[in-house]
């Protein structure tokens, strides 16, 4: 009975604070902006006309375009403004194509010093690119935090060899910097705020993620793989020295999507992938969950690809810093918008710093829920902190998911050596 | 001696301007240079006679038709094929017919300025060149001019305010969109490189109103020299049907042609929608291929809360017919020459995810 009058505390003050930073949906930004169809010809006229080795410069102004631009199969090229907040780029109300900007088939393309905002869609996508450098860049819907915002600020997909870098995103109804199904990945120096998930890798193979300021966003940092995509079983990600603060941004993702199932307050999320290292980073102030490692089944999703790993495998979370004494005592409420979030609410009655699942695939587990060496979750050196274990492994499913938990991080006291990202930065941070 | 100077130059250049004019105007063959920069204008290329706007094909330049089309904000599309002198296309069963170099398909979008009655005008808006390269194609869209004398060409599309009546005898306007250099890839795209998509077999084998009598157009493509290796009698069945004529197929086989037709372009193993794992040609036997009960895989909000493509018997929980008939850019399918429902499609559609069990 005390248990559930606690519950039922939190539960209200949760209700009563949760539309605290609520913002509403803004008309978005057209004042100023150029709108004669001759620019966006020009725009388009260059991106078709450039040689491969050549550079489209973007002038100095405000746009406001009614079609996706397109760059495909070029080589070699440089697309630029005359910097961020000085070229900008918007697609309010745009009426043909999804995407603000879209490169196809090509080959190192460095694209800078530019501000794209408002696409329908997504306001950077790149398919089927080797060689992607982007940097320099602002990507943002000035609509406010709202649901019929693009889905990600900038989005490489099915790329190789991409470098994201000194580039700021926010207001996406997805994730901010999104990168899906690519090899060989780097995103550093990035600022992601106000978004559904700040930065987040999917079903990459090999990426480098370090130097990152993720703040204000329902979640983090996120490194997720997911069923059924052409590139399958993402793996091999090195996360280190990143700030992750104040995640506690409403989620106004879109209802159905995954992301739209992440508890506000999520620093990191780990969902899914192998080999993952996540090391001295600083998660300050999220108010749900410092760092999760999680398998596919927390998303409450059906699964039916027999191709695919749900589970998280050999993952390292060492040395990282949390804390959360920033928030006030209202603040300091997790998050109740979500299931996950309420689950965790339920099961663990107030915020974790690092939150494991304990799915433990069936594959290699023992008797006892066990992974064998060179497949375990280890943490070690993450300072005191608050652990919570679902041993979601005994669970038969959402009837007892709350039974099995306990705080014991002593099965978790282990090292790896040589999980690799990428190995193309150096680790100047260990 | 200086007014003789200038008079003699003046003639001169008159002389060698009423030659120029004389080489343009009176040799009026189909003249296509490969090699050359595409022409500025579409006239120059002279595959029309008589005034450009009537169409009149010229010598070699032969009309021709397909049983279903792909649909375009309900332009009409007069299509021709042209051929180098002693060229032809060699059969292919399943894909494009294999084009020799050089070889040019010609794509004319208008709109009759009411569809109930053709005899009273009509606007052309467009004129697409596929044009064969020694190893690729190229895509030219010429734009036409608003007193129709004459289509130049453009790289970066255009949009066009269209207004007829339509066939209901209702007001009819739309934004005609011309696509730029880079979205004619998106959907001419087979295994990344730029294609024909129309003129496969299966959609040509039916019989078309030549000027000089009706006749297959296959059987016309071979006696006209513009095709080796056809065979008639191996090819009967090799046709899809008419989406929109009863007696062309079962409900079934007439809704997989439009789709197939106007989707499996990019909806296909080799398309540039290949990564959603939505495959739409006929050919594909595989209902989850099809849709049927299989959830999207990037769909977003263009899914409208729904889980599934197609739920049979349920064409309102399904994200095909949603995207079929929503116009918004993010959802809308097909993502280009669509900015209006198709209404008789949709209808189509609907009627077979019914129907269906």
């Amino acid at each position: 009975m005390r248990k559930f009058i606690l519950f039922s505390f939190i539960l209200i003050a949760g209700i009563v604070f949760q539309g605290c930073n609520n913002e509403g949906k803004k008309a978005g930004d057209t004042a100023g902006f150029e709108t004669d169809e001759k620019f966006q010809k020009e725009f388009q006229e260059k991106l078709i006309l450039v040689e491969d080795g050549g550079t489209v410069e973007f002038h100095e102004g405000k746009f406001l375009f009614k079609k996706a631009l397109s760059v495909e199969g070029k080589k070699n090229i440089t697309i630029k403004g005359a910097g961020a907040g000085k070229t900008i780029l918007s697609f309010l109300g745009q009426t043909e194509g999804a995407e603000g900007i879209l490169a196809t088939n090509c080959q190192n393309i460095i694209i800078e010093n530019f501000t794209i905002q408002d696409a329908k869609g997504d306001n950077l996508k790149l398919k089927g690119c080797d060689g992607v450098t982007i940097r320099y860049m602002n990507s943002t819907w000035t609509t406010g935090a709202d649901t019929s915002n693009g889905n990600y600020g900038y989005y490489p997909v099915e790329c190789r060899n991409v470098l994201m870098e000194y580039s700021e995103v926010s207001y996406c109804a997805d994730a901010g910097v999104y990168i899906g199904q690519s090899t060989n990945v780097t995103i550093h120096h990035c600022y992601a705020h106000h978004n559904v998930a700040g930065i987040e890798i999917e079903n990459c193979i090999n990426s480098d993620i370090y130097k990152n300021k993720a703040e204000n966003n329902s979640g983090g940092i996120l490194v997720f793989d997911l069923p059924k995509l052409f590139q399958g079983n993402g793996r091999n990600a090195k996360v280190w020295d990143n700030d992750c603060i104040n995640n506690n941004f409403q989620n106004f993702g879109k209802p159905g999507s995954i992301v739209a199932s992440i508890p506000p307050g999520s620093g990191m999320i780990i969902m899914a992938t192998d080999s993952v290292d996540v090391f001295n980073n600083r998660i300050t102030n999220n108010k749900t969950v410092g760092i999760a490692c999680v398998s596919y089944f927390m998303t409450g999703k059906q699964l039916n690809d027999s191709t695919y790993g749900p589970y998280c495998n050999t993952i390292s979370i060492h040395d990282n810093k949390f804390d959360r004494s920033g928030l006030s005592l209202k603040e300091k409420v997790p998050d109740l918008s979500t299931d996950l979030g309420k689950l965790l609410t339920a099961t663990f009655k107030g915020a974790l710093d690092i939150f494991v699942d304990g799915s433990a695939d069936p594959k290699f587990r023992d008797k006892n829920g066990q992974l064998p060496e060179g497949k375990k979750i280890c943490i070690q050196n993450n300072g005191e902190v608050k652990f919570g274990n679902l041993n979601a492994w005994k669970s038969k499913g959402r009837e007892d998911i709350m039974d099995y938990k306990d705080n014991d991080m002593t099965k978790f006291n282990c090292t790896y050596t040589g999980i690799n990202g990428n190995n193309l930065n150096p680790k100047d941070a260990k | 001696m200086k007014k003789t100077t200038i008079l003699s130059l003046s003639l001169i250049a008159f002389f060698c301007l009423l030659v120029f004019n004389q080489c343009k105007v009176a040799d009026g063959k189909v003249t296509v240079d490969i090699n050359a920069k595409p022409f500025e204008k579409l006239s120059e290329y002279h595959f029309f006679k008589g005034k450009l706007k009537d169409l009149l094909p010229n010598d070699k330049v032969l009309p021709y038709d397909l049983i279903t089309a792909l649909f375009t904000d309900y332009a009409h599309k007069s299509r021709f094929v042209w051929m180098p002198e002693g060229t032809a296309a060699a059969y292919t069963k399943d894909e494009v017919v294999d084009f020799p170099v050089g070889a040019v398909l010609i794509k004319n979008f208008y709109y009759p300025n009411d569809f109930r009655d053709e005899s009273k005008g009509r606007k052309i808006y467009e004129t697409r060149l596929l044009v064969k390269r020694k190893d690729n194609w190229d895509a030219l869209t010429y734009v036409w001019n608003d007193e129709q004398s004459d289509a130049e060409l453009s790289i970066v599309g255009d949009n066009k305010n269209v207004s007829c009546i339509d066939i209901h005898g209702e007001k009819m306007n739309l934004n005609y969109s011309v696509p730029n250099k880079n979205q004619c890839k998106n959907c001419h795209n087979l295994n990344n490189v730029q294609m024909p998509i129309g003129p496969k077999v299966r959609y040509l084998n039916k019989e078309f109103n030549f000027a000089d009598g009706k006749k297959n157009q296959l059987e016309k493509w071979t006696e006209v020299g513009y095709l080796t290796g056809y065979k008639k009698e191996e090819n009967i069945d090799n046709k899809i049907a008419d989406a929109f004529d009863p007696t062309s197929g079962t409900l079934e086989v007439r809704a997989k042609s439009y789709l197939e037709v106007n989707c499996a372009h990019c909806h296909r193993k080799e398309g540039s929608a290949n990564t959603t794992g939505l495959y739409l040609m006929l050919s594909d036997k595989n209902p989850e291929s099809w849709g049927v009960m299989k959830s999207p895989v990037a769909a977003g909000r263009a899914s409208g809360d729904n889980l599934y493509d197609i739920v049979p018997g349920k064409p309102d929980e399904s994200i095909l017919v949603y995207r079929m008939t929503e116009n918004d850019p993010e959802i809308r399918m097909p993502e280009l020459g669509r900015s209006v429902q198709h209404k008789e499609a949709v209808e189509l559609i609907r009627q077979w995810i019914t129907e269906m069990k």
